[in-house]
């Protein structure tokens, strides 16, 4: 039996976890690099997997199958294609990052030794979101990816809970009230949607009698396991509500904010640029493979939904007086073009979706992490109390607006890519639909440059007159994400080839044909 | 060595200079505008390389292509990294790296007390960069790319001097309307694409005979759009004048002489969609007449020399669309008018910045006065660009605007009669506007007076690496239009690409010019009437309604804000409310009421729903536990 390649780059972050968690309370220097450390030898356990999976082969390739649960059909199934490597590098790429940028957001305080902050603990919930944000990628058993989309909620809840963002109005109690609310409500969320997701999962095998997704998606593809219109579209729907909680889809969208200005930086991207693709991953692998049907029936309001995001996030986010919570709003209409172009069923639109999965995550987690490090110098994430830092500390503001223009799809930059693949995947099957989604590019423009204006030019602020610019270690983190960006922006070519194969899977799984152009439809 | 491989360079070559000048920190200082010069002349040296090759070869084989890479490969999607030269982009090649590189040489000396004077000229390398890839590539989307990464360069040009607010607000002003334009393009382009499979230019141009008129009239205006947006038309005209935030040598370049004409080239480009759609070629006249107009009273009414140089860039790039809307009468004259627009308006805001450096960087003409004493060679090339836009005859102005004007005519009917109209209407005010300027700025008695702190200026003429790039342009101003027309010159040039039909103008080419003569001589006689024979008040009299309206840009201004910014607070402040109260409320709600946690949920703090998350949770698990455990046992 060949060596289990992807078990190992899901166990090795958890392995990291406990290492980490067991560092004794005193060293808490050596805590970090040694999270630092497994989170790097989990990338390169990414990269050979992307080395060693090839587009043109078989589906689900790496593939490890053991019996598990016998009685209960459940078996320890994984295997990755195209949509899962991206985002699995994506993942193991973006957690050193977060790792580098949050190395001091869980040092005790000083001044109150008594809050005691538990630096191992910290370091150890990240490698385990991690193990279990890719073993969610990997797994092709459903009832596998069932606990695992639960399970993660666990670290974030004390990830969110337990370590929020030292810049906060108002009292220290009040703050931690606010930083329990989020995580009580992120938890609840997500759980109620967990629990229907639970009843639906239960419901599929009564229906199929086995949990495997292959097993299942070619007995429906062939015509051998026949499921009534019904239970279909409820199946499908109990799947997706728990999806659409996680990505997240309006109007369920509203923990994400509270999440997102609550926790530090680097968990708010952990939030959004990783654990919240799961939930869009799993419509793309779950919904549309397993309930094509019920996918289709699904799509009009689905695809008004995400549209209601797009323009409602982008909307909310221009009104946003809060750093954090702009970008939470930003990501919600970014989730929408994601959505968009998985359910309108387009090879572009489901290719760009998965793009974008890749680049939301890169350019979130520069624009983020450069608002966390503004934010930790001025102690204070309201973008009033900010101006012209550009002139005190250029590198920091030249670095934000980057992360900003990606935000806003510059062409050049990797977002611009996808968002423009979803634009012309969805108009090429519902014009109208993709022209509203079109007003989004300025709105995006709006909220960016607005948030950019405020902070960053104008006269000099007393109270951030003596800010300092970006240090080596920040720099470390900000560099190569903006690289990616560039890189992606021009040469996304390995992404989209990774990508193309699975998504034509996807489009024969809903048995859907791209529309052709007129000008050959007419021949 | 093929000469199609030079094409990529004449990109990466300023390209590198931005990214060598952005990231080198300081120790690039002190040569970075060195370093920033010589990469804009490389560009237009392997121009004149192309150029000079081209003109070797036949007319039909002069189009060349290099392909770089696949873009964007996704099934049925094809986007690639390759380039096209032909005469239409050459001819832009040649004036943006020109222009580009003496506008670098002149900021060397403008810029040279900024501390951050090597950012700037990787601000412009940037634009070099971006603007010329817009005019060289082969498809949209890629032109796409330059198009909004021209609208980078200026959002940063015009916001150069960020601490102060009105610089950064009016950058921002800048890049959103312009976003505007570019969401036609993105619609454009997605509808080229559902409708050829492509949007290459070649394969989408060649195809245009075998779709119905209805989707290229639905593209062209589109394309329109897009061309208002970046070349400040109405109605997204409004942010060009606060461009003008910017330094000068930004306001010369971008919003006088390149990247303002990107939309007339979008619509030359794609000639093939508007001549297959008429409908869109009369809104394409009917945006240029209106805002040659537009800009023109706006021109007339402003203090600030920059701005009124701004109203006419406006009017001008009215000419040029309403010449390209023409079709085949007219491309080649809009394109041409664009060259000779280029070296003048160059010209005219270098000789603005070289007053201003002069005079303390006053910018109300009301307060200059009699600089022609001061400043000679400000004033001699100043006065000569003067010349070239009011038509002066045997100047670059009179040959290409009069081909306009004429062009109107030829269209034909009562719409050629009304566009002709108001093409000569558009040069009397031409005349009057900048007669106007001309004699408050170098003409009349001196009206500067110490500032509050007691400096006086003391107007002096600028250095040499000023007055250079201004008495070159000032050659082109004179010459260009004449020696285009020299036997058709400009015309067979670009006729390859662009086609050229004359049309049938009811009055011949001499009606026309003489008709130019005469408002033209009228224009100069009002504007000398009120500004030449009477001393200027130096504080501005009220005016009349029209006067008033148009120093605020015709209310335009004043439209936007109270409907769309004072509208949007509105929209996104209730948004916000509902977003907390009604949406959270009403999800939160029902999940209580479902969940029984109703009442509860409000007292978080309490710890009551923390206990009933990790119950329901725990309850969850132990579940799923104990099931899985009964059947594996």
């Amino acid at each position: 039996m060949s060596f289990p390649l992807l078990t190992a780059t899901a166990a090795l972050p958890a392995v990291g976890a406990i290492a980490t968690a067991a560092v004794p309370a005193a060293r808490r220097t050596a805590a970090k690099w040694l999270a630092l450390f497994f989170s790097l030898a989990t990338l390169a356990l990414a990269v050979v997997v992307a080395v060693r999976f090839d587009p043109d082969g078989d589906r689900y390739q790496l593939t490890e199958s053991r019996a598990w649960i016998k009685d209960f059909g459940v078996r320890y199934e994984l295997g990755v294609d195209g949509i899962g490597v991206a985002l699995i590098a994506l993942t193991a790429l973006l957690i050193p990052f977060i790792i580098l940028a949050g190395w001091h957001d869980a040092d005790p305080l000083e001044t109150k030794s008594s809050r005691w902050r538990p630096t191992q603990g910290f370091f150890a919930l990240i490698l385990a979101v991690e193990a279990m944000v890719i073993i969610s990628f990997e797994a092709t058993d459903v009832f596998l990816f069932y606990i695992f989309f639960e399970a993660m909620l666990i670290p974030m809840y004390f990830l969110i809970g337990g370590f929020g963002d030292r810049a906060h109005s108002g009292s220290d109690e009040n703050a931690s009230a606010q930083r329990s609310y989020a995580a009580v409500k992120f938890l609840l969320y997500n759980l109620v949607g967990g629990l229907i997701m639970l009843a639906a999962v239960i419901g599929l095998y009564v229906v199929a009698g086995n949990f495997s997704l292959q097993e299942i998606a070619e007995a429906r593809a062939n015509g051998s396991l026949d499921m009534a219109t019904n239970t279909e579209r409820l199946l499908f729907l109990g799947f997706f509500f728990a999806f659409a909680v996680k990505a997240p889809l309006w109007p369920l969208h509203t923990w994400l904010p509270n999440a997102m200005g609550e926790a530090t930086a680097p968990v708010a991207v952990l939030i959004t640029a990783v654990v919240d693709k799961v939930g869009t991953f799993a419509m793309l692998r779950f919904c549309l493979q397993l309930f094509p049907e019920a996918s289709k029936w699904a799509t009009p309001v689905i695809l008004v939904l995400a549209l209601v995001s797009i323009v409602y996030g982008a909307l909310l986010a221009v009104g946003q007086r809060d750093i954090k919570r702009l970008v939470a709003y930003a990501s919600i209409s970014h989730f929408g073009f994601i959505i968009l172009g998985i359910f309108a069923m387009t090879s572009q639109g489901q290719s760009g979706a998965t793009l974008y999965m890749v680049n939301h995550g890169i350019s979130t987690a520069a624009l983020m992490l450069v608002a966390g490090f503004l934010i930790s110098r001025r102690g204070s994430r309201l973008i009033a109390d900010y101006g012209g830092v550009q002139k005190v500390a250029p590198v920091l503001a030249g670095t934000f607006l980057i992360g900003g223009l990606a935000t806003l799809s510059l062409p050049g930059l990797a977002p611009f890519v996808s968002e423009f693949l979803v634009l012309v995947g969805t108009f090429a099957r519902y014009p109208a639909v993709g022209i509203i989604a079109t007003f989004g590019i300025v709105l995006a423009a709006l909220y960016t440059l607005v948030l950019y204006q405020r902070t960053m030019t104008g006269p000099v602020k007393p109270e951030v007159a003596s800010m300092p610019d970006l240090k080596v270690r920040e720099l470390a983190v900000v560099a190569p994400l903006i690289a990616l960006l560039i890189v992606l922006g021009v040469y996304p070519k390995p992404v989209t080839e990774l990508v193309n194969p699975a998504v034509k899977h996807t489009m024969s799984d809903v048995q859907k044909k791209d529309p052709k152009p007129d000008v050959e439809a007419a021949k | 060595m093929d000469t199609e491989n030079l094409i990529a360079l004449l990109v990466a070559a300023p390209l590198l200079g931005a990214a060598v000048l952005l990231c080198g920190g300081r120790r690039l200082d002190r040569v970075g505008h060195w370093i920033g010069t010589a990469l804009a002349a490389v560009s237009f040296v392997i121009g004149l390389v192309l150029f000079t090759d081209m003109l070797g070869k036949g007319a039909e084989d002069r189009s060349l292509h290099q392909h770089l890479f696949s873009w964007i490969p996704v099934e049925g999607f094809q986007a690639d990294v390759a380039f096209q030269l032909d005469q239409l982009s050459v001819t832009f090649v040649l004036l943006i790296s020109g222009v580009g590189t003496l506008i670098h040489l002149y900021s060397i000396g403008y810029m040279e007390h900024d501390e951050r004077r090597r950012r700037f000229f990787g601000y412009l390398n940037l634009f070099l960069a971006a603007m010329l890839l817009l005019v060289l590539a082969d498809n949209y989307l890629l032109l796409y790319v330059g198009w909004e990464g021209v609208g980078l360069a200026s959002y940063l040009l015009i916001g150069f001097w960020q601490h102060k607010p009105s610089a950064a607000t009016a950058a921002k002003k800048a890049f959103l309307v312009n976003r505007v334009g570019d969401m036609g393009l993105s619609i454009a382009i997605m509808l080229m694409f559902t409708t050829f499979g492509t949007f290459a230019f070649e394969p989408v141009l060649e195809a245009t005979g075998e779709t119905s008129e209805g989707k290229l009239t639905a593209i062209g205006l589109m394309l329109l759009l897009a061309a208002c947006g970046k070349s400040a038309q109405v109605p997204l005209q409004s942010w060009l004048g606060d461009a003008m935030e910017g330094p000068t040598p930004v306001s010369a370049l971008i919003h006088a002489a390149t990247m303002v004409t990107a939309g007339v080239y979008l619509i030359v480009r794609s000639g093939e969609i508007f001549n297959g759609a008429p409908d869109a070629q009369l809104a394409v006249t009917v945006v240029g007449a209106v805002t040659l107009l537009f800009g023109a009273i706006v021109g007339c009414a402003k203090d600030d020399i920059k701005k009124a140089l701004a109203g006419s860039t406006m009017s001008q790039i009215g000419y040029m669309i309403l010449a390209a809307g023409l079709g085949p009468i007219g491309y080649v004259f809009a394109i041409m008018h664009l060259v000779t627009h280029g070296f003048f308006k160059a010209g005219l805001f270098l000789g603005a910045g070289s007053v201003m450096h002069g005079m303390n960087d006053e910018v109300d003409m009301r307060k200059y006065g009699g600089l022609r004493k001061y400043m000679p060679v400000t004033f001699v090339t100043f006065g000569l660009g003067y010349l070239a836009i009011i038509g002066f005859p045997g100047l670059s102005g009179f040959f290409s605007k009069d081909k306009i004007i004429e062009a109107a005519f030829a269209k034909g009917g009562t719409e050629g009669w009304i566009l002709g109209s108001v093409a000569l209407l558009g040069a009397a005010i031409t005349a009057y506007y900048m007669t106007r300027v001309m004699l408050l700025t170098f003409f009349g008695e001196k009206r500067w007076q110490p500032d509050a702190e007691g400096n006086a200026p003391h107007p002096h003429e600028s250095p040499k690496s000023m007055t250079i790039p201004m008495i070159l342009l000032a050659f082109g101003s004179v010459f260009a239009g004449g020696f285009f027309s020299v036997g058709d010159r400009f015309m067979h040039w670009l006729e390859p690409v662009t086609h050229h039909d004359h049309g049938d103008s009811p009055l011949s080419a001499a009606t026309v010019t003489g008709a130019t003569m005469v408002v033209l001589v009228i224009g100069v006689t009002l504007a000398w009437l009120q500004y030449g024979r009477r001393p200027v008040p130096v504080v501005a009299p009220r005016g009349s309604l029209l006067t008033r309206a148009a120093r605020r840009d015709l209310l335009q201004d004043d439209f936007n804000h109270v409907v769309l910014v004072r509208g949007g607070e509105h929209l996104t402040r209730s948004l916000v409310y509902v977003d907390h109260t009604l949406v959270d409320g009403v999800v939160n709600g029902t999940a209580a009421s479902v969940g029984g946690l109703s009442g509860r949920l409000r007292k978080l703090q309490n710890g009551y729903a923390r206990s009933y998350a990790v119950s329901m949770f725990g309850g969850a698990a132990v579940l799923i536990a104990a099931t899985l455990l009964m059947r594996a046992v």
